[in-house]
């Protein structure tokens, strides 16, 4: 396949663009947030997100979706991310949709539907500390009854507080660090034990500390098999890396875009600051990441729809990459602007909240560094 | 699709037939280099076979017209090519700046004779070419050039210095940017073509940091060059300096990124393991790298159909060269004090702290890092300002 959109993938990015450009602008963000907004993403945009088919982007055919790949999903979290726009997309329609569909065909055929239909948000339960290291599952799932009992702690849960279904890892053998003995489980919401506690992220999205206390669940609740969970987590953690990084794509390209505006209008010294050397360089500089960043992307996309097994390794370059690049392109962002970057009224600033979570969530680019590392044996 | 895979099995076991063991193995350095040429001194029996079995078969240039000695291949089947040869590690057959430069802008600019007769002579490896572009005067600012052809009739008379002419003690011929109007600074050059063993060509090699001499400062004392040997339009010679530098600078991003070319953590598993912050350092640089060669790969998709932006080359050129520049420093940092060793046989006569320092040239040669930020910033991202 080339590294350039088919005529079909270019014809679905001219749909989602100005779709997203008019419904959910940066402005859309800031409604949310002044308004201090208890669900932190817009209802009626979700719906419109089904009926326009993205939150089935990835959803077989047979269980009411597109069954689009990771490329199409990518077109749409560009444009997200270029707009900064609230929404459970990525954790729901990407992530948790890869991770059922290793799941039973009980749990696909129950889930796949409702999230294709916009009748499902699935929070994605996983880090236990600030930091995400998924192999560090310390909750507990012990055997009991029919099923399994769940006792610990999670947190950055994107909004958890409103999930229907959690998606939780779990150890149900072998140590902490350990990928082996680590279970995947479909805990519906309302199973008794489990408390939520949401917070308003420096971004403005809302991020739920979940406890599971004593959570009991039948074993139909396995998402995948007993002890091997790290597969079906593998594949719910690789879709959402790369669809955080294409979301990336979005917001680094726009912060760029922002900061060419500007400095081709802003005069200083009798003079457009854009023609001032310094800044060519490094504009210069910053377009070269993020066109690298985009192309690691793509390839990484590519690799995965075709379950090639590079997929893995170009997965965690593109995030490293897309992180590193979609943080310089911010910060030169708020640095070129100059003091009006500072001001909360710009929206610079609020791309650089963004980068800051979207670089953090699914491991930040040391963690994917360290391993590539280790895939390339050192 | 049916097809391509067809191509790709056939290609598969054409390759594992007819290249030679020895051509499988990585090249250590540059002296492992086939460039052809009528001195050119091979290596061993299975480096010519290999030179002379491609070259047969049209894939020393698999993408040019078979007319021209190429192989006529399509885009699509040339990346096959390239793959399986990358898999089965055979080597390339022959390194040209003929192929990576002159070549396009003759395929381009020249004339159906200058085609028949100059790409066949490049595509069997026959004739060695060099680049006369810049002058002791004129670096970046390449258009400023002196080196004067004076109109003779049937003839230019060419006086002049060119400096950084790669490998001119060991080409055969010469692409060279001469001025054939004074008045005109842009349209007042023409790119001519002409044997180095015409009477009055003289080439004194530079003695580099590196301790080698790559690079020549070449004279023109009186050089006749017939009229024939101009590519393009007497004065438009700019045109087609331009578009190859395209070319030139794709060929210098590429460099130490080849496809085989592995990851410099694993090249160093040992000191990696014990230099934490160094093992971090490489680990940033792989992630670097892996993008690039995904960057490359969508360049040249896009570049062979069209879609890519014409200053996309002085993107790439800078991005490629800071990263070799980068990995070099990485390579003497995993090598310590042993990678110090300028002379001894322990060090291959200091292969590592030679080619380090040959790569400080990377982002010189072929247009400056700053001049390629200057044309990106230009070009392509639109801003004001000379």
């Amino acid at each position: 396949m080339p590294l350039y959109h088919s005529e079909d993938q270019a014809m679905l990015a001219d749909t989602v663009r100005p779709f997203l450009a008019e419904q959910a602008p940066v402005k859309h963000l800031r409604t949310l947030r002044d308004t201090n907004d208890a669900t932190g993403f817009s209802r009626d945009l979700w719906k419109q997100f089904a009926e326009m088919g993205f939150t089935g982007v990835l959803v077989p055919e047979e269980n009411g979706g597109l069954g689009l790949g990771h490329v199409e999903a990518g077109i749409i979290l560009e444009e997200i991310g270029r707009n900064l726009t609230p929404s459970p997309f990525l954790t729901t329609a990407v992530a948790a949709v890869e991770a059922l569909k290793a799941g039973s065909a009980e749990l696909r055929d129950h889930w796949l539907p409702k999230i294709a239909s916009g009748d499902a948000i699935i929070g994605l339960a996983i880090d236990e500390g600030a930091k995400h290291r998924p192999a560090a599952t310390a909750l507990v799932a012990e055997r009991s009854g029919n099923g399994f009992k769940l006792t610990g702690k999670k947190q950055f849960v994107l909004y958890g507080h409103v999930a229907d279904m959690l998606i939780v890892s779990a150890r149900t053998s072998g140590a902490v660090g350990d990928e082996n003995g680590i279970t995947l489980f479909a805990v519906p919401k309302d199973a008794a034990g489990v408390t939520t506690d949401v917070d308003r992220l420096a971004d403005s999205s809302l991020s739920a500390r979940v406890t599971l206390d004593g959570v009991q669940v039948d074993s139909d609740a396995v998402l995948g098999e007993v002890d091997a969970g790290w597969g079906p987590l593998t594949k719910l953690l690789d879709a959402g890396r790369i669809g955080a990084a294409a979301e990336m794509t979005g917001v680094g390209g726009a912060a760029m875009d922002m900061t060419l505006d500007y400095i081709k209008q802003r005069k200083q010294f009798g003079t457009i600051i854009g023609e001032f050397q310094a800044l060519q360089h490094r504009a210069a500089h910053l377009y070269g990441e993020m066109e690298t960043a985009r192309s690691v992307v793509f390839k990484a996309q590519q690799l995965l729809d075709d379950d090639d097994p590079r997929a893995e390794m170009f997965v965690a370059v593109a995030k490293a990459k897309t992180g590193n690049a979609c943080n310089l392109s911010v910060r030169e962002g708020v640095q070129m602007h100059g003091g009006i970057g500072m001001t909360d009224e710009y929206d610079i600033g609020l791309y650089m909240k963004r980068d800051r979570g979207l670089s953090e969530f699914f491991g930040d680019a040391r963690f994917h560094a360290d391993r590539v590392a280790r895939m390339n044996g050192y | 699709m049916a097809d391509l895979e067809q191509f790709r099995a056939e290609t598969r076991s054409w390759l594992e037939a007819n290249c030679p063991a020895e051509m499988r193995e990585p090249m250590r350095d540059d002296d492992d280099a086939c460039w052809g040429g009528r001195n050119f001194k091979f290596k061993n029996a299975a480096q010519k076979q290999w030179l002379d079995t491609m070259a047969a078969k049209g894939w020393t240039v698999p993408d040019w017209p078979k007319a021209y000695g190429g192989g006529g291949l399509s885009a699509s089947e040339t990346k096959i090519l390239r793959s399986e040869m990358a898999k089965l590690g055979c080597r390339s057959p022959l390194m040209s700046f003929g192929i990576w430069m002159l070549g396009p802008a003759l395929l381009k600019f020249g004339t159906e004779d200058q085609k028949v007769h100059y790409l066949n002579q490049i595509a069997r490896g026959e004739i060695r070419w060099c680049q006369g572009y810049s002058e002791p005067g004129s670096g970046s600012d390449l258009v400023s050039l002196q080196t004067y052809g004076e109109d003779k009739g049937d003839h230019w008379n060419v006086n002049g210095q060119k400096i950084w002419t790669s490998y001119a003690d060991k080409a055969d011929w010469i692409f060279c940017l001469v001025r054939t109007d004074k008045t005109n600074k842009y349209q007042g050059i023409s790119f001519l073509l002409f044997d180095m063993t015409t009477p009055g060509v003289t080439t004194k090699p530079i003695l580099l940091i590196s301790g080698n001499s790559p690079f020549c400062e070449t004279f023109f004392d009186n050089v006749v060059v017939p009229k024939a040997q101009i590519v393009g339009e007497l004065n438009r010679g700019w045109d087609v300096a331009k578009y190859l530098l395209g070319h030139e600078r794709e060929m210098i991003s590429g460099g130490g990124l080849g496809e085989g070319m592995m990851s410099i953590g694993a090249a160093h598993k040992q000191v990696a393991s014990e230099e934490a912050v160094l093992r971090a350092d490489m680990a940033m640089f792989d992630i670097d790298t892996i993008a690039f060669r995904a960057h490359s790969e969508r360049f040249m998709d896009e570049m062979k159909n069209g879609k890519g932006h014409p200053a996309a080359p002085n993107a790439m050129k800078y991005i490629g060269t800071e990263l070799n520049k980068r990995r070099h420093e990485l390579v003497m940092a995993a090598g310590g004090s042993d990678a110090l060793e300028w002379e001894s046989s322990r060090s291959k006569g200091g292969a590592k702290p030679r080619s380090w320092l040959r790569t400080k040239a990377n982002s010189i040669e072929g247009g400056t890092s700053e001049v390629m930020l200057n044309v990106v910033a230009k070009r392509i991202l639109n801003l004001p300002g000379a």
